[in-house]
């Protein structure tokens, strides 16, 4: 395990990454600790502070401590990403796995999963909530919905790919069961594309969860995200820079760091790239 | 009860493969019968699309799934228990069991035959896991004999390396490890040297025959080239268009051909080429034309638009495959015509 993260680490942006990300998700469960202010104590004398020694990243348009709420957002953020992603995976994987393998099941599947596609992401999410209700379970319901079929189709176009090498009708010629090659001989093979998608899903989620909140069928106001904070800053940035930038900014190395970790964690589980030694 | 030796150990009869495509009926394998001895290798020989390798994945049951084909004949098995089964009728849940335990594969591609993502090591054991129940320290143990057995040097080192680090030679070791790594009483292999460089091919060959030696295993062997055949095999069939045009021994097959087909292979070798005359550059011989189309065979014998010894008869009816009552099969109307006579 020691040996794989160093192998992981080997390369600086990587370990950068991993660290900013570790901060953020530090800071984000530490929340209750580590910020001075309640992130919904508001101080109107305060309103849209710039950055000083009493708020480390100034305030918002109620006199809201930034750092607190960026702090608490991140709880939301990264809770419905990594729940987005997570669900959109284990769907996508399934789906695609099934739809790729199984060639009667394919046309009627990725039919369904082409008419989901050929709906806009937003629009779909925003009917999905509207139906549902507005609330953080619905969000990521709905958003796991909207991302499942982007994943069956790249775990769909892999699975073609792999079922056709030798390596599978060789294990079937071992008389290894169809499940069997499916999880063993299959799935592993199929690890960095779904890793990227895992990645990319995570950043997209941030940032569709953003705009609902925006269009007011995200999570309930009360709760602060970062894209609540993006949305509902966003007419007073030619006031004050700080209160769009410093949540998107958490966006941005969040979303970017995953990426590059999600990149080197590929690296390292394609064993082409692996050094012998 | 008959003598174990002389009971084939895969009684192939009336073999027949045909694939149902958008354009047509295919017949990709046709009345095809052998048998392959306890110890002793039959190999079928064609060229491509002969029907060699239709037949081996047709005994395996893993034609495509997706392919719409109709199978006829049987396939008599004679499994580890000494009871008799038929391959083609076998439960698919039986049949799991005997594929990699009874009866092995080798393939053509020793580069895409392996899990690019597994270990040498785990890869052989989950075949012994599977089948033998063995634990997963045992089937590592037995992975690792398996690779000393096909002498794969510093063998406790390769069992955690993976396919990419080893060269095709290699990995058609590891193949063979693989495959024989259950014991198997058959072994099919589809072409197994073709994608390897001729000393390669050499050692591996010699290395199949230490293992068929040792563990009395039967193999069949499916290839194009003849000068494996008649070093390696015991009994030869050679396929055109589907058919088993030629079955014998194989010194017999090799010193007297009796088929057209046979005899235009063997005079293709560039060893066997009739005496230089004339002034240009010295060609090999080429059989002429090529093989019709499997849509659309010919009337008669399917060899008869190649053959240079062609006489009316052979456009009016495929010609039944004989046997000489010595050990040796021709499907030709000039055999049918000698035996009549005689």
């Amino acid at each position: 395990m020691g040996l794989l993260l160093r192998k992981l680490f080997r390369r600086r942006i990587v370990l950068l990454a991993a660290l900013v990300l570790l901060t953020v998700v530090l800071i984000a469960m530490a929340a209750q600790w580590v910020t001075p202010y309640d992130p919904n104590d508001t101080a109107v004398l305060e309103r849209l502070n710039a950055p000083s020694a009493s708020h480390y990243l100034g305030t918002d348009e109620l006199g809201r401590d930034l750092f607190s709420r960026i702090a608490f957002g991140g709880r939301y953020s990264l809770a419905i990403a990594a729940l987005t992603a997570f669900g959109a995976i284990l769907g996508g994987t399934l789906l695609g796995l099934v739809a790729g393998f199984f060639r009667r099941l394919d046309a009627p599947l990725m039919r369904i999963v082409d008419a989901m596609m050929s709906l806009p992401d937003i629009l779909l999410a925003i009917a999905l909530v509207a139906i549902l209700g507005p609330s953080l379970l619905n969000v990521v319901l709905a958003l796991v919905l909207v991302y499942t079929p982007r994943v069956a189709r790249v775990v769909r176009a892999s699975t073609l790919v792999v079922r056709e090498l030798l390596f599978v009708e060789a294990a079937r010629a071992l008389g290894i069961a169809t499940w069997r090659i499916l999880w063993r001989h299959i799935l592993p093979n199929l690890l960095s594309p779904i890793l990227v998608q895992a990645s990319f899903i995570f950043a997209y989620a941030i940032l569709a969860e953003a705009a609902l909140s925006f269009l007011g069928v995200g999570v309930p106001p009360e709760i602060p995200t970062w894209g609540t904070m993006v949305a509902g800053g966003q007419q007073y940035a030619h006031q004050s820079l700080g209160v769009v930038l410093y949540p998107g900014l958490a966006i941005i190395l969040t979303a970017l760091s995953l990426q590059v970790l999600g990149d080197g964690v590929r690296d390292l589980l394609d064993p082409r790239l692996k050094k012998s030694m | 009860m008959p003598d174990a030796m002389t009971t084939p150990r895969l009684q192939v009869r009336h073999l027949s493969t045909t694939f149902h495509t958008d354009e047509g009926a295919v017949h990709s394998v046709a009345e095809v019968s052998f048998d392959i001895l306890p110890g002793r290798t039959t190999a079928l020989v064609g060229e491509s699309g002969s029907g060699k390798s239709v037949t081996s994945l047709t005994l395996m049951r893993l034609l495509p799934r997706t392919a719409r084909t109709t199978v006829a004949g049987s396939a008599l098995f004679v499994d580890r228990s000494g009871q008799t089964v038929d391959l083609l009728s076998l439960p698919e849940r039986q049949m799991r069991a005997v594929r990699g335990n009874q009866i092995a594969m080798i393939f053509q591609e020793p580069m895409t035959s392996l899990n690019p993502v597994f270990t040498i090591g785990e890869q052989i054991a989950e075949s012994v896991r599977l089948h033998k129940g063995a634990s997963h320290a045992e089937a590592l143990a037995r992975a690792r004999q398996m690779l000393d057995l096909v002498e794969i040097p510093a063998a406790g080192q390769r069992l955690h390396e993976y396919p990419h680090q080893l060269s095709g030679g290699m990995r058609q070791r590891v193949m063979i490890a693989l495959a024989m790594a259950c014991d198997p009483t058959l072994l099919i292999a589809d072409e197994p040297t073709t994608a390897l460089d001729v000393t390669i091919q050499a050692q591996i060959l010699e290395l199949m025959r230490k293992l068929q030696r040792e563990m009395g295993t039967s193999i069949l062997f499916i290839t194009h080239n003849l000068g494996v055949v008649a070093h390696h095999a015991d009994e030869v069939a050679v396929m055109y268009a589907g058919r088993i045009v030629e079955a014998a021994p194989v010194r017999e097959l090799f010193a007297a051909p009796r088929h057209p087909y046979t005899q235009g292979l063997l005079a293709c070798l560039p060893g066997k080429q009739p005496p230089h005359r004339g002034t240009g550059p010295r060609r090999l011989y080429a059989i002429r034309g090529q093989v019709s189309s499997p849509l659309a065979p010919p009337p008669g014998c399917a060899f008869a638009p190649r053959c240079d010894r062609t006489i009316p008869r052979c456009d009016l009816a495929m010609p039944e495959l004989l046997a000489d009552g010595a050990g040796r099969q021709t499907r030709c109307v000039l055999t049918e015509a000698t035996q009549e006579a005689a």
